[in-house]
Formats: structure tokens, sequence, C-alpha cells
């Protein structure tokens, strides 16, 4: 039997992303926010995760995505990095999926930019392609500047 | 227990003794029929030679061996401490330290076994037959047990026991008579020990405290007969990480804590207020005793000051004497870690370029023998240290030419600076003293990074000079980095912190005052603090949170002036609103906001929200108000004119009638507003509830009164319709207690040198300050007329002070 590995699964601009279950920390509605000034524009805040002060990141950004509608608000997949843990913000939450090494392919050399190093490659799921994130190259932000400028 | 841990152990120890023995030896030095120091320089020597023969390190114990040897002929008084001898064996206890350091590194005691230093030192001793028996007497016994170490390896932990028992042994015994006795029973325990632990070895197995155990336990008999020799207080070691944990962990209990208290002031319900209140209490009394087990003396690093001392002066012909205030103030370990280095540097300074030769000493005037005075105390929740000397002062015309010269300053610039300005120049990187070669230049650490070394942890330095009289260096640093005080403000609906150590002052500008008040230098805000124009920056321009609204907002709000200090530089940050100070944990920031320089961390406030903290000195370069180069801001700093050194700050108040009155801003903690109603009587005392405790208010009026007129206002709550009371909160004695005065006037500073003598209790003196006669109260003459008690809980009734009511009660403001 081919080998299988669990994801986590979210929507992001209708979009279907999944990070490996097993770097997921817990998921949770969205939470008061504290905006930093002058941060990356990809930082949406702060948020005190039971006393744990989390940095989040805006997804839709990050994936040089369209920005979330006015009313929409976020979901925050708490995930664990090098750095400890760090909130991504993501429209909805999908399912937890279990899907066959058998069915990934790698990126189409089409995709370009900062956004291909952070899509490891796709799932072929049976009726959407679930895109795969690397959860360490989507928290880094040494390749985003900050975008008040210093 | 593993043998590394015993080897670490070992190391943990010696190294303290070290230290001990640098200390001793210097004092030693200076007082050769100190028996009792001498004792404790043998025993140290004694027992690392004494370890290290059972861990293996034998050229460590060769070198400690040939020492003690030494440390003996002193101690029966066959020989006298000289210079050459100290040097001698201060030069052993550097090969220890040194050896001890390879052990730590590579666990083995290194390839240099030190023949020179063992010549040396062997040949410092006067030949004598009985003692070269003793110590082959003694090579025996260690050889001896070495041995058995080597045997049974596994159990190594056991002869930890051993080696103490054997090393205390000899202590105050005349050696040569009871050599013998002592060898054996050293053996003979060994003996016992390898049976013991053979026999360990059944039990051990089944017990899980086993590890812990070993050292003490295991030995039985053994080990009581060395806790009775041992006269050490009831202490145990326990890791820094371990305090550290326990410190994060009270920073959660405190941030749910004041959660809770924001919760139960919005629940009307008795029985949880009770519990939150008990909780704050219990919160802030675990909080202080968690920050305790993290301090240290200061006298730890100063410990090694003598010997450092010792070591210049005698590198230059120079005689200095080193004098110790304030030993055992407390500060945290991570700052006393963070500063031991410059410390170093600036008293080595000190005896380097400070002090003068003798002669030149005599010449002058002056006792042949500098003084150099290291002083620590506590003043307004910082620390204080200062380095004085009574040499010859910096010499303003040489470091001027030097700045200038290294192209640090023009010389129109080097004209309009002031003489502070000048002393500040050496703390300037690239004003080297390295000009002249002394062991202490060349060595990487100039005044520059003893500068940056004590801001990094939130601290100033500052210099005073006088020529020919010395020199003071002062550094200010805060107690503790892991919880700080701060003011909380509110900028763009976000709530901010800045600690409070940047803090000089707050200032409010009503709004019809305000649009006068602030001037523009062409185009940049600025508002005239005392007669000094003060640079404003808005910090939410700063942080890009203003758009139009906000400025139309502002033109019919108060503003709120933050002043602040940043590199030596003040200015005002405008902030919407000024919330309160709080104890904030610092949390730092993660590395994806590490680029943005104006956040020094994050904290987390009682609603359960996050705050940034503003890195004020971050704030200052992005604002350009402080430039990251020094150089610059010495240019915009010597345009405005400076404190003058000698100068004081003082706040004046109104006193009774027409009168003002003083106190020195170092005994101010706080100016607080407190409304009527929150005022309640203890007895006949005022108190009221402040920031978890009981602040007792002593009232300016009752202490000035006529004494017939006192009795009426004894039991008399202040008028329930009068606005808040103003009170100064004062710190006297490391207690706090709140003053209450009719009106706060001003800030100032001022000479106050012209002064008369007081002419009535609680005045020091009257002096003038800008051009008014004003008297100086005396803080602990108010508390003693008072009568009050200023602990939290014990402010009673017993006050002696008796008056009239206080009518005039918020009638400033």
């Amino acid at each position: 039997m081919a080998q299988t590995s669990q994801f986590c699964t979210f929507y992001l601009d209708k979009l279907l992303f999944g990070v490996e279950l097993k770097g997921v920390q817990e998921v949770i509605r969205s939470l008061d926010m504290t905006k930093v000034p002058l941060a990356p524009s990809v930082v949406s805040g702060l948020i005190n995760l039971r006393g744990q002060i989390v940095t989040a990141v805006d997804l839709r950004r990050r994936l040089e995505l369209k920005p979330r509608a006015a009313g929409l608000r976020a979901m925050n997949v708490v995930v664990r990095s090098e750095d400890g843990a760090i909130s991504l913000l993501v429209d909805e939450i999908g399912d937890v999926v279990e899907v066959d090494e058998g069915t990934f392919e790698p990126s189409p050399e089409t995709l370009r930019g900062s956004v291909r190093t952070m899509i490891l490659g796709v799932h072929k799921l049976e009726n959407q392609l679930l895109h795969v994130l690397d959860i360490e190259k989507a928290c880094q932000m040494s390749d985003v500047g900050a975008v008040a400028g210093d | 227990m593993s043998d590394s841990d015993i080897v670490q152990d070992f190391l943990v120890e010696s190294s303290e003794n070290l230290d001990r023995l640098d200390r001793d030896l210097v004092g030693l030095e200076k007082n050769p029929r100190d028996k009792e120091a001498l004792a404790g320089v043998f025993r140290t020597i004694h027992t690392i030679k004494g370890t290290c023969g059972f861990l293996g390190f034998s050229k460590l114990e060769k070198v400690a061996h040939v020492g003690e040897n030494l440390l003996t002929r002193l101690r029966d008084g066959q020989l006298a401490l000289n210079p050459e001898l100290t040097t001698a064996l201060l030069g052993m206890v550097d090969a220890v330290r040194q050896m001890l350091k390879e052990i730590q590194a590579s666990g083995q005691d290194g390839e240099e076994d030190y023949p020179e230093l063992r010549e040396t030192l062997t040949r410092l001793l006067t030949p004598d037959t009985a003692e070269l028996a003793r110590d082959k007497d003694m090579d025996q016994a260690v050889g001896a047990v070495s041995a058995a170490t080597e045997t049974q390896p596994p159990d190594a932990e056991r002869f930890k026991v051993v080696s103490e028992d054997a090393t205390l042994s000899p202590i105050g015994n005349p050696v040569p008579v009871k050599v013998a006795k002592k060898k054996a029973k050293t053996i003979a325990v060994v003996g016992e020990m390898e049976e013991s632990a053979r026999n360990g070895e059944l039990p051990a197995a089944t017990g899980p405290s086993k590890a812990e155990g070993m050292v003490l336990p295991a030995g039985g008999p053994q080990v009581l007969e060395t806790k009775q020799r041992d006269p050490a207080p009831e202490t145990i070691r326990v890791g820094v990480n371990l305090l550290d944990k326990l410190m994060t962990l009270v920073g959660e209990l405190v941030l749910a804590r004041n959660q809770l208290l924001q919760l139960a002031n919005t629940v009307e319900n008795p029985g949880l207020q009770a519990v939150s209140q008990r909780m704050n209490l219990i919160a802030t009394e675990l909080q202080e005793e968690v920050m305790k087990t993290r301090m240290q003396p200061i006298g730890n690093i100063w410990g090694q000051f003598p010997r450092t001392v010792r070591d210049v002066a005698l590198g230059c012909g120079k005689q200095v004497n080193i004098e110790m205030e304030g030993k055992e103030t407390e500060i945290d370990k991570t700052i006393i870690e963070a500063i031991k280095d410059p410390l170093t540097h600036l008293v080595r300074n000190s005896v380097d370029h400070g002090i003068e030769l003798p002669q030149d000493r005599v010449k002058a005037g002056k006792h042949p023998a500098g003084r150099l005075i290291l002083r620590a105390f506590h003043e307004g929740g910082q620390v204080n240290i200062e380095i004085s000397d009574d040499g010859c002062g910096l010499n303003k015309d040489r470091i001027r030419d030097k700045a200038m010269e290294r192209g640090l300053i023009t010389a129109e610039q080097a004209g309009r600076m002031s003489e502070r300005e000048v002393f500040n120049l050496i703390f300037l990187p690239g004003f080297s003293t390295a000009a002249k070669v002394t062991n202490v230049s060349g060595r990487g650490v100039g005044m520059d990074v003893v500068k940056t070394n004590v801001e990094k942890i939130g601290g100033v330095v500052d210099v005073h000079s006088k020529a020919g009289q010395g020199t003071t260096i002062r550094v200010k640093i805060p107690l503790t980095l892991a919880i700080i005080p701060a003011l909380v403000v509110t900028c763009g609906g976000d709530r901010y912190a800045i600690p409070q150590v940047s803090l000089l002052e707050l200032v409010r500008l009503e709004p019809e005052h305000a649009r006068t008040a602030i001037e523009m230098v062409h185009g940049a805000p600025v508002y005239r603090l005392r007669g000094r124009l003060l640079p404003l920056v808005y910090l939410d321009r700063e942080l890009q949170l203003a758009d139009d609204s906000a400025a139309e907002w502002r033109q019919h709000s108060a503003v709120n002036i933050v002043v602040l200090q940043a590199d030596g530089r003040q200015f005002g940050l405008v902030v919407d609103r000024i919330n309160d100070t709080e104890e904030i944990v610092v949390k730092p920031l993660r590395k994806q906001l590490k680029t943005v320089k104006t956040f020094a961390g994050s904290s987390i406030m009682g609603d359960g929200k996050v705050a940034l903290i503003l890195d004020v000195l971050g704030l200052a370069q992005r604002a350009s108000v402080v430039t990251e180069t020094r150089d610059k801001a010495l240019v915009e700093k010597a345009a405005e004119s400076s404190v003058e050194a000698g100068k004081q700050t003082f706040l004046l108040f109104a006193g009774l009638g027409d009168s003002r009155m003083a106190i020195p801003l170092s005994a101010l903690a706080r100016l607080e507003e407190f409304p009527v109603s929150q005022v309640e009587m203890s007895g006949t005392q005022w108190v009221t509830q402040y920031r978890g405790q009981i602040l007792p208010l002593i009232r300016l009026s009752l202490i000035m009164q006529e004494r017939r007129n006192k009795l009426r206002g004894l039991q008399e709550l202040p008028a329930a319709d009068g606005g808040p009371i103003q009170v100064l909160v004062l710190h006297h004695e490391k207690q706090r207690f709140g003053l209450v005065v009719d009106r706060i006037l001003d800030i100032v500073e001022d000479m106050a040198d012209v002064q008369s003598p007081p002419t009535r209790p609680a005045v020091i003196y009257s002096v003038v300050i800008g051009n008014r006669v004003t008297e100086l109260l005396d803080i602990a003459a108010i508390l003693q007329i008072s009568g009050t008690k200023t602990g939290p809980s014990n402010a009673n009734g017993s006050s002696t002070a008796t008056g009239s009511a206080l009518k005039s009660a918020g009638g400033g403001n």
C-alpha cells in the first residue's frame, strides 16, 4: 500500500491549501488582534494565545492573493515553526484529509515568484487540487520587505 | 548523578572559591596577621587539591600542591607574606583558574603543567626537612585515595563526600603533629566508602531517588560528620534555568492576576472581590520573592576588584586603596552578569588613568595612595553604581583636542561645548585611549563599549569630574529585566507601553493652551519646557497611524506629552491618551518582527490584549531625534544648553500661605491625584489603597500647622465635595508614603547654593530657587513628626500629630 499523509486543509480565495497535520497546534476562531505598526504587511498583528504572544501572518498577503473581503473574519491555524508558534490567517477551515503519496505532483514550472518557494506541490484530489504549503517558508519574513519602510 | 556532574559541581564550587581567594589574598597582603583569612585561603586550595586528586586531574593537583606547601609555611608563621609571595600565589590562582577552564571545555586539565610557576613557588619555600616529610605523607594519602578512585569509577560520586571529609579534617590542626593520624583516617574512610559502595548497589537499583540521594545519604556516618563541621547556612544550589522558568511562570501569574482584578471590578460579587484581593496580594508577594531568588548582592562581582586594582596598580607603579560601600545592594542575576565587564573596565580605567603616580600625588598635596571608591545604592527603583577616584580628574582640554584630532567634533562645536559634554566625549566610539600603551588599552573594550553595554540593559552612564580632585562615573541600571514598570499610553486606538526608565515626566496641555504652546521651528514642532525647546514627536505619525481625521481631532483636544530620554537627548512624545503605569512582563518579539526597531517587545495587558513595548531609542532614531552616529547627536546636544554639573532638580509645591516648598526630585516616586472618595481613615491617619498596598497619607498642612490648631483635623476625612487631592508619593528608606499638598507648582533645576538655616521643624534649610525663597523639606523629619509607620499594613492610629481639618483638600488644580 502506498504511503499516506494527513493534511489540515483550509481555503484562501476559494483555493484549497493544506499543511501537514503534525505541524498544526490548533485551529481557533478569530481573536483580538493587536496591530504592529511599521511591520511587514503580511504580519496582521499579535494575538494572545493563552499567555503566549503569537504573530499572525495573513496568508492571503503572503501568497500574493487579493485581500480578504471586509466582512470576512479570518480563522487562525496555529502552526509550530522553528521560531515557536505562528498563526496563519485563512478564510475558512476545511476537513482533515488523508492523501496518497501517489497523487502528489510538484508545482508546474509556470508557477513563478516567491510563491513557488512556499508551495511544495499539489495533491490531485478527486474534484480539486490541494496546495501543499511549506510552513517554514511561509513563516519566513526575510524576503518580504517592510511595507512601511525604515 | 554521573561523573560529569561531579566534575561540574567541582568546577562551580572551585570557581566560587577562587574568587574568594583573590579577595582573601589581597586582603592578607594588607593585613598579614589575619589568621582567619589565611586559614580560609589554605582551606580553599586544599579542597581543590584534594578534590582534583580524586577526579584524576594530576596537573592541577601538582600546582595546587606546591601552592599549599607555601601556604602551610605562611600559616605556621614560618614565612611572612610579602608582595613577591602574594604575586606568586595569585599566579597560582590564575593557573588553577586556567586549568579549571580547560576542564570545563575539554574535560581534561590541559597540557600546560606550569613548571616555572611551580619552581617559583618551591623556591619561595625555605627548605625544612620536617615539612618535606609531611609533604611526602600528604602525597601518599592523596595517592592512595586517587588509586581508590580509579578502581571504582562508577561510584566516584561517593568519593565527593570522602573528599570533603578528608579536606576538612586538617583545618586548624597543627599539621605536622597530626599528619599520620589524618592519613590513616583518610584511608580508613576510603575503605569504608568502598564497602558502602558495594553494599549500596543493591538498594540503589530499587530506589528512584537514587540520583539525588547519592551525595548525601549514601555515606551515612561520614555525611553526618561533614555536616557537623560545616557551618554553612541552610542553602541549596538551584539551576538558573529553573529560576528563569519560575520567573516566567510568575510573569504569567501576574498577567492572570491583572485580568482577574479587572474582571472582579466589573462584577458585583463581594466574595469574588475578596478572593481577587487576596490573590492580588499573594501574587505580588510571590513575584517579589521569586525576583529575590534571582537577586545577588553586587559584592559578588566587586569581590574580584581588589585583585584587579592591585594588579593594575602594581603594573603602573601606583598605590591604590579600594573602598566599597553598599556591597549588599542586590541586582538581578542577568543584570549582574551584563555589567560585570563594563564595571571591570571602569575600575581598571580609574586606576590606570585616573589616579596619579605616588610622587605626583605627593606634589599635589595628596596622600601617596589613591582612593578608589565603589558605591552602590538603590534609588527610585534603580540601582546606582558609582566609581569614584581622587585622581587628577579628566582633562577637558586634552579630551577636546583629542576629539578634534580624531575628527569626532569640529573646532566650532568644541568651542560651544559645556564641560559636561566634553567629558561625555570619552564615550564616543573612536575616542580611544590607545595612544597610551598600557595593559588596559588594546583590550577591545573602550568606554563606548561600556556605554553600549550599559544601555543595552536599559541603563545610563554619566561622568563627573573636577580637575585635580577626581572623577566619578555613575552607572544607573534597572533592578530587573523580566518584569518592568511601564507607562501605558494609547495612540490610534492601540495601547503601547513605555519603559519607565526612559520616562522623565508627563506634560498635559489643555486645548486652549495647546495651540499657542506648541511652536514650530521650520515645521518641526517644539514645546518650551521650562525655558528649553523640547522637540516633539507625534507617535501616531511615527507609527504611520495618523489619518486626516486625527489631525482634525487634535486641534480641539488636550495634548499629552510624554517627556522621554534617549541617549542623553530629551524629546516629547505626543500620544492620544495616558492610561496608567503597570508592571508588565516583557516578551520578546518573534523574528518576523525583529526588523521593526521601534518596538522592544510585547506584553499582555490586564484585559488579555497584547500591547507593544516601545523601544525609546529606536523610536528616537526613527524620528531623527537621535541619529545613529552619536557624534551628530552631540552636535545637537551642544546647541542646547544642558544640565550643568552641580545643579539639582527639585519639585516645587505650594506650602502654607504664600510660601514655597521643595523636595529633591530623587525622593519622589510619583505624583498622584486621588479623588476624595478614595481616602479612608485608619485611626487618625488618612490612608488610601495604592497599587495593592495601603499608602499612608501625611498632610503637609498638619505637619506645618501650629500645634494648637491641629487637634480638630485628626478625625475628619477630606470634605466630600472637594476636588481630588494632590499627593506626592515619596520613597524613604524603602518605604512609601503620600504627602498631601495643596498645589504642585513645577519641576526646576537649580544650583540651590544660597542657603539659610531652617526656621521651623521638618525643613532642612531654606534656599533660593528661581529667585524665590523656598523651604526644602526634610522627609525623615516629616515621618517622625507625623508618627506615621509607613509599612503597608501597620499604618496605625498612634499618630502623635494633631491638627486641624484640611479645608483646602484639592484646592489646587
